[in-house]
C-alpha cells in the first residue's frame, strides 16, 4: 500500500510541478520557440526590463495587492473583532453574509462591479480594482482573524484591566500582539487574492492602466512570447518567497506552542 | 487596603434573577469566602465587586468610598482567574510587572518588587520563564504573586484552586492562607468545595439562590447552620422533622431533645445533627440525651473513618460517621441504637 501511496503522491506532485517546471525552463532558454537542448540565457529577462508595459502592470499589481493586505487586513479585522466580541442586532445575518462572495464566480463578482462602479460614477482604473480587490480580500481576513481570535481567552484582556489597562490599552498590549500570526497569515491571504486577481482586474483595468495578470492575457492573445515566461518565473519566486515566509512565520508560533 | 461592602446589589440576566439585594460585609484584612452551589450567584457578586460586571442596582463601596461608578482599571483590586490568565506572549517576570508599569513603576523599583513578590510565592528564578513552561501549580502563583504585587486595596480569588488536583490543592491551600496573611490584604474567595472554604477562611458566605443565607466563622456555621441548605450544603446532615410538645421535640423516630429554647408547643420544626456527633451504641445501658433505634443498612469503610448508612424506625435515611477505633462492630441488618447530645441538635429556621 505504501509504495503505491507514495506513487500517486509522486504523479500529483509532477502533475502540479511539471507546467510549471517547464515554463522555468523556458523563461531560461535561448530559442523562443522552445527548441531543446536548452541554450542557458538571460535574454528574457533582459528583454522583459526594456518591456514597459510589463513592468508598469507588475508595478501596479504590486501596489493593488499590498493597499489591499493593509486596508482589507485592517477592515476585515475590525468585522472580526465585531463579530467575536459584541453582541448586537444582525449579528449573525452578517456574520452568514460574509461567506458567499468567497463562492461567488469572479466573473459575476466582476460583471457586477464594472456596472455599479459605472452606475455610481466611480468608473474603472487604479481606485477602482484596489476598491474590488479589497472587497474581494475582507471575507477572507475576516475567516482567518476570526479563527485567531477564537483561540484567544477573552479572560486575557479582562486580567489586563484588572491590573490598570484601559480597554483600548489592553487591546493593543495583550490582545494585538497574540493576534499577529493570525493577522499576517490574513494580509498575506488578501495579498494573495489581489495578486492572482484577473477576472475582476479584467473589468476594472482602463488600457492605460492595468495588472500583471490582465497584461500577460492581452499579450498572449497578441502572440506569446517567452518574455511571459520570465516575468512569470519573476512572479512565481515571489509567490514562493511569501509562502515561505509564511510558512515559517506559522512554524515559529507552533514551536512557541509547544514551549 | 480596606475592608469592602455592598449594599443591596441586584443582577439579573435577562429573566433569571441571579444576585437579588445582596447586603454583605467583608472586613479589612480578613480572608472570607463565598461559598454555594454553581449558579448561586457567587461569581456574579465577586465580578461586580471587581467591576467586571455593573450592577443593576445597589452600591459597591471600598475603604468607605462609593466604587459603583468607578472602571474595572481604576479600581485597584488584585483578581486571581479560575484560568490564571496569564499573559502567554510574556515571562514570568513581565506578566508580576505589568500591573506595576501600569502604575507608573519601572525599572529597578519594579524589579525589586518583582523579585518580592515572586518570593513570597516561592518562584525565585523563574522570572525568565513562559508561563507555557510551568506546572498548573506554578501558574497559579505567578497569577497570585501579578495579583498582589500591586497592593490592591482588595484581592479577589475565583475559583483559584479548581484546577489542581488534591494533593497540589491541599499545599496551595497553605501557601494561600499563608500569603494572604503576611500580606494582610482584604480578600474574597469564591469558591463551590466546602472544605475549601472552611479551612481557609475567617468568614464564610453561604449563597443559595442570589441571597447570602447565613455569614460567619466556618466553626459556628458548621456547629449552628440556620437553614436545611446551609447545614447540607456546609457537610452532611441528619434532618428530622417534628412537632414541639412539652420538653421535647416528637419526630416519627422518637422524641429528640434540643439544648436551647424550644419554640411555643404545637409548633413545626426540623432539627439537624451533623453525622459525626452520633454514636451507635454498644450493649449497655442508655446514656443520657436523644437516643433513637435504627437499623444498620451498609458500612462505607474509608480507613481513617468509615460511614454508617442506617435506616430510622421511621423509615427516613441515617448517616453516622464514626472513627475506627475498633475492629469489631455491628454488621449490615443489625438493629442498633444511635445517641447524641441535645446540645448537638440544631433548630432550624426552616
Amino acid at each position: 500500500m505504501i509504495p503505491l501511496g507514495r506513487l500517486t503522491l509522486a504523479l500529483i506532485l509532477v502533475f502540479l510541478y511539471a507546467p510549471v517546471v517547464v515554463m522555468i525552463v523556458m523563461a531560461f532558454n535561448e530559442s523562443d520557440l522552445y527548441a531543446l537542448p536548452l541554450q542557458p540565457s538571460l535574454k528574457w529577462f533582459t528583454a522583459l526590463a526594456g518591456n514597459e508595459k510589463l513592468i508598469d502592470a507588475s508595478r501596479n499589481s504590486v501596489l493593488i495587492a499590498v493597499i489591499t493586505a493593509v486596508l482589507g487586513t485592517a477592515i476585515g479585522t475590525l468585522a472580526a473583532l465585531a463579530l467575536a466580541r459584541h453582541a448586537f442586532r444582525g449579528r449573525s445575518v452578517l456574520q452568514l453574509l460574509l461567506l458567499p462572495p468567497i463562492a461567488i464566480p469572479w466573473l459575476i463578482t466582476g460583471t457586477a462591479m464594472l456596472v455599479f462602479f459605472y452606475w455610481t460614477g466611480i468608473g474603472r482604473g487604479l481606485h477602482a480594482m484596489i476598491l474590488g480587490h479589497v472587497a474581494l480580500a475582507i471575507p477572507y481576513v475576516v475567516l482567518v482573524v476570526g479563527t485567531g481570535l477564537q483561540g484567544l481567552r477573552s479572560d486575557l484582556e479582562e486580567a489586563a484591566m484588572s491590573l490598570g489597562s484601559t480597554p483600548v490599552h489592553a487591546f493593543f498590549a495583550i490582545t494585538l500582539p497574540l493576534l499577529a500570526p493570525s493577522l499576517i497569515a490574513a494580509a498575506l491571504f488578501a495579498f494573495a487574492v489581489s495578486l492572482d486577481q484577473f477576472v475582476v482586474s479584467y473589468f476594472l483595468a482602463t488600457p492605460g492602466v492595468s495588472t500583471l495578470p490582465v497584461e500577460i492575457y492581452t499579450s498572449i492573445r497578441k502572440g506569446f512570447t517567452p518574455e511571459i515566461n520570465a516575468v512569470s518565473t519573476l512572479l512565481l519566486g515571489a509567490s514562493v518567497m511569501l509562502f515561505l515566509v509564511f510558512a515559517v512565520l506559522t512554524r515559529m508560533g507552533e514551536a512557541d506552542e509547544r514551549r | 487596603m480596606s475592608g469592602v461592602e455592598v449594599r443591596a446589589v441586584s443582577k439579573r440576566y435577562g429573566a433569571a434573577s441571579v444576585l437579588d439585594a445582596v447586603d454583605a460585609r467583608f472586613p479589612e484584612g480578613r480572608f472570607t469566602s463565598l461559598l454555594g452551589p454553581s449558579g448561586s450567584g457567587k461569581t456574579t457578586l465577586l465580578r461586580i465587586i471587581g467591576g467586571f460586571v455593573a450592577p443593576d442596582g445597589g452600591r459597591v463601596v471600598i475603604g468607605g468610598a462609593d466604587v459603583t461608578a468607578v472602571p474595572l482599571w481604576k479600581r485597584r483590586i488584585g483578581m486571581v482567574f479560575q484560568s490564571y490568565a496569564l499573559f502567554p506572549h510574556m515571562t514570568v517576570a513581565q506578566n508580576v510587572a505589568y500591573g506595576l508599569n501600569r502604575r507608573g513603576i519601572r525599572g529597578a523599583a519594579a524589579r525589586a518588587e518583582v523579585g518580592r513578590a515572586l518570593e513570597l510565592v516561592h518562584l525565585t528564578g523563574f522570572d525568565a520563564r513562559r508561563p507555557k513552561q510551568l506546572s498548573g501549580g506554578q501558574q497559579q502563583r505567578v497569577a497570585l504573586a501579578r495579583a498582589i504585587v500591586t497592593k490592591p486595596r482588595v484581592l479577589l480569588l475565583d475559583e483559584p484552586l479548581s484546577a489542581l488536583d488534591r494533593r497540589l490543592r491541599q499545599n496551595m491551600q497553605i501557601e494561600l492562607k499563608r500569603i494572604q496573611r503576611e500580606s494582610g490584604l482584604t480578600t474574597i474567595f469564591v469558591t463551590h468545595d466546602q472544605e475549601e472554604a472552611l479551612t481557609l477562611s475567617d468568614t464564610v458566605a453561604i449563597l443559595d439562590r442570589g441571597r447570602i443565607v447565613q455569614e460567619g466563622a466556618p466553626a459556628d456555621i458548621y456547629e449552628h447552620p440556620r437553614t436545611s441548605f446551609a447545614a447540607a450544603f456546609l457537610g452532611d446532615a441528619n434532618f428530622f422533622r417534628g412537632t414541639v410538645r412539652g420538653e421535647a421535640i416528637d419526630t416519627p423516630a422518637g422524641p429528640i431533645r434540643i439544648a436551647g429554647a424550644l419554640p411555643a408547643p404545637g409548633t413545626a420544626v426540623t432539627v439537624a445533627v451533623r453525622p459525626e456527633k452520633m454514636t451507635l451504641l454498644s450493649a449497655g445501658p442508655d446514656p443520657a440525651g436523644n437516643v433513637i433505634d435504627a437499623t444498620l443498612r451498609e458500612i462505607i469503610y474509608a480507613g481513617a473513618v468509615s460511614t454508617f448508612l442506617l435506616t430510622g424506625s421511621d423509615g427516613a435515611e441515617i448517616k453516622v460517621l464514626s472513627q475506627n477505633r475498633d475492629l469489631a462492630g455491628p454488621a449490615p441488618g443489625a438493629r442498633v441504637r444511635l445517641a447524641w447530645a441535645p446540645a448537638h441538635t440544631v433548630l432550624l429556621a426552616d
